[in-house]
């Protein structure tokens, strides 16, 4: 296995040192990932390579470990190093391991830049996060309104545990949010433990105590899923609808019963595209990337770095009936 | 015989689980209509099945607490041949389910068995590495409905008479091992290798092949069980029922299965599954915070234990193992042969 990576690490290093010597003038950018052979980083290369395309003179070398490991990251960052590239991408498998290997590659004046998964601060520019709470609370809000007449009516949230970090910030903002969509009314929060039958259980009760309720918040997989089984099976598609945050794979069954019509995560494809438009503009010396800056980031529009270093690319992606199939057979 | 199948006990906590939906409707209108309760059954079937598999092994003085693996491993496991191979017919599915989780079953039933591992022990390990195997056979991967059948998934929500096929599964099972217990052989076994490991020696009864078929029975409950899981809730993956051999082993000591084995009733385990039941489906419909539930559902199995537990002291029918305890050396010495 490790005799394998290194004989594919070592081929694909000549692969593209030939190629280098053959384009010279082409910016290298490295696009490493926590591991091949995972959909959703695949999709994000589909991205990436649509950006180099747009761009013109641009070399997206995809990359990553068999297996994800820090360890198996560093050799690669070596070898990106090795070939010179003018910029690395990267999805960490462990945000401190990599720091030295990324902090000998900035001093061979190679940008580096993370995304998806973040990098310690003292390993990169900047931080590109596929969104930010902030957006993740506004974009609930606004699958609940499209699910409802005019944009007005009761729903409730179902979470996962009650002390998760990430479903509480969420809940939390999109209550800070509820303001800007009147009409809309939160009527209670339910936790479903990130149960399949808690989950579910929590959903039925919701259609019981609360009839008025039109739909099911869920920013949490396992909650969306059962919500739209329990819906299913109650007899209420059509009058109940379930949105919030899930993969297009497990979702297109809810998606095509009717029990869901519209339910957002973050596009892969877009992700890779941006990381690829700021490692870009960060050779060209377009920017610094220091908090505060704007950064143009092609059809994603201008991205702002925000505190730490870290920046929010957009708002969750949307899915329904029309691209959900094709989603689903990425991740 | 058939008075065992509802004693005094069982009709006390049967007033219990009356009284708690009576209060419960009155805080949640609607919650005792038929249509609700029936919900509630159905709701309740997959644990009243692993619950009399639980049973039948602490009947031995064993416990199995791998059931909820085996249930996660065998779904997966049906669910993954379901995706792959849609061509293969249900009840082949269902009989590979029941004989994935029988084999599993029988390793922890072997280990007990032949090994002398500790019940609690084994199973605590298998737990591990069933759900461990899981993970290895899907690569953490999700089966999602789009992937399953519509019969796999549509058969258990069936419904026959207002009732889904899932609740008249556990019905089906009741009664099959209502007979097994009190009807045969095996079943009668169950109770004297737990109720007195010692007198079953002397009467010929091997108590470590007893064990063995009763984890056996219970893995193949948990892996009917399996199926019925993925398909009730539409997808697979490692974490399903994460937590749920606790809840078999709740059922049966709130149904009054004695932990130290040979004495309760199927009445009591499936009456001690509709208890946790109802509760479950009580608590997301009267208005409670979140933060109380975990708490009230642990205090009212206390208090419901604690009943039964005074029930327990008042019968004097355990002369035999306080006969027994008052010369250990004897026990030891007869309950390590039986185990070899």
């Amino acid at each position: 296995m490790k005799a394998f990576a290194k004989l594919a690490l070592g081929t694909a290093l000549g692969l593209a040192l030939f190629a280098g010597s053959a384009s010279a003038q082409n910016v290298k950018i490295g696009l490493l990932v926590k591991s091949l052979g995972n959909g959703f980083f695949e999709a994000a290369n589909k991205g990436a390579q649509e950006a180099a395309k747009e761009l013109g003179g641009v070399e997206v070398i995809y990359t990553g470990p068999t297996t994800t490991t820090a360890e198996g990251q560093i050799e690669v960052i070596n070898a990106l190093i090795a070939q010179r590239v003018d910029a690395i991408a990267i999805s960490a498998n462990d945000p401190d391991a990599v720091v030295p290997a990324l902090k000998r590659a900035a001093q061979r004046g190679i940008k580096v830049i993370s995304w998806d998964s973040a990098v310690g601060k003292d390993g990169r520019i900047l931080h590109l996060n596929p969104s930010s709470n902030e957006l993740i609370g506004n974009m609930c809000l606004k699958l609940a309104a499209s699910h409802l007449p005019d944009g007005k009516g009761d729903f409730a949230i179902l979470s996962a545990t009650s002390t998760s970090t990430n479903q509480n910030t969420w809940i939390a903002e999109m209550k800070k949010q509820l303001p800007k969509y009147p009409g809309l009314n939160l009527v209670t929060t339910v936790y479903g433990d990130d149960l399949a039958d808690k989950s579910y259980r929590e959903a039925q009760g919701l259609l019981k105590s609360y009839p008025n309720v039109k739909v099911i918040v869920a920013p949490t997989t396992v909650g969306v899923l059962a919500a739209s089984q329990a819906v299913k099976d109650a007899g209420k598609i059509g009058q109940v609808y379930v949105t919030g945050l899930g993969l297009p794979s497990e979702m297109a069954g809810a998606v095509h019963s009717g029990a869901t019509k519209e339910f957002a995560i973050w596009n892969p494809i877009d992700l890779g595209y941006s990381a690829t438009q700021i490692a870009y503009r960060l050779i060209k010396n377009e920017t610094d990337g220091k908090p505060g800056s704007e950064i143009n980031a092609g059809r994603m529009g201008k991205i702002k770095i925000g505190d730490n270093g870290e920046a929010a690319m957009a708002d969750p992606f949307v899915y329904d009936k029309k691209n959900v199939d094709e989603f689903a057979k990425i991740f | 015989m058939m008075s065992r199948i509802l004693t005094y006990r069982e009709l006390l906590l049967a007033a219990i689980i009356i009284v708690l939906i009576a209060v419960f409707a009155y805080r949640a209108p609607g919650f005792a209509s038929p249509e609700s309760l029936a919900n509630i059954f159905n709701d309740t079937a997959i644990l009243i099945i692993l619950a009399l598999g639980q049973m039948a092994v602490i009947l031995t003085r064993s416990i199995d607490l791998s059931v909820a693996a085996n249930l996660s491993f065998t779904g997966m496991a049906v669910a993954m041949m379901n995706a792959a191979y849609p061509g293969i017919p249900l009840p082949v599915l269902i009989l590979c389910a029941l004989a994935i989780g029988a084999a599993l079953g029988a390793i922890n039933g072997f280990m007990v068995w032949k090994i002398g591992i500790p019940a609690i022990v084994a199973t605590l390990g298998t737990l591990t590495v069933y759900r461990g195997m899981a993970f290895v056979l899907s690569g953490g991967a999700w089966v999602n409905q789009t992937q399953m059948t519509p019969i796999f998934l549509d058969a258990p929500r069936t419904s026959v008479l207002g009732l889904p096929v899932l609740g008249w599964t556990a019905i089906l099972v009741i009664a099959l091992i209502a007979v097994t217990f009190t009807r045969t052989v095996f079943g009668r076994t169950l109770y004297a290798a737990g109720g007195n490991p010692t007198a079953a020696l002397y009467a010929g009864i091997n108590v470590g092949r007893t064990r063995f078929f009763a984890f056996m029975l219970s893995g193949a409950l948990a892996g009917l069980c399996g199926y019925l899981w993925v398909s009730r809730y539409a997808v697979a993956y490692v974490d399903i029922a994460a937590g749920f051999e606790l809840d078999t082993v709740a059922a049966c000591v709130i149904g009054g299965i004695s932990t130290l084995g040979g004495i309760g009733s199927v009445g009591g385990a499936v009456l001690g599954a509709l208890f946790l039941g109802v509760i479950k489906n009580a608590l997301p419909v009267i208005n409670i915070s979140p933060f109380w539930q975990m708490a009230i559902s642990g205090l009212v199995i206390i208090i419901a234990v604690l009943f039964n537990a005074r029930q327990e002291r008042r019968k004097g029918r355990l002369i035999l193992r306080d006969a027994a305890k008052q010369r250990p050396s004897l026990v030891n010495a007869q309950a390590g042969g039986a185990a070899a």
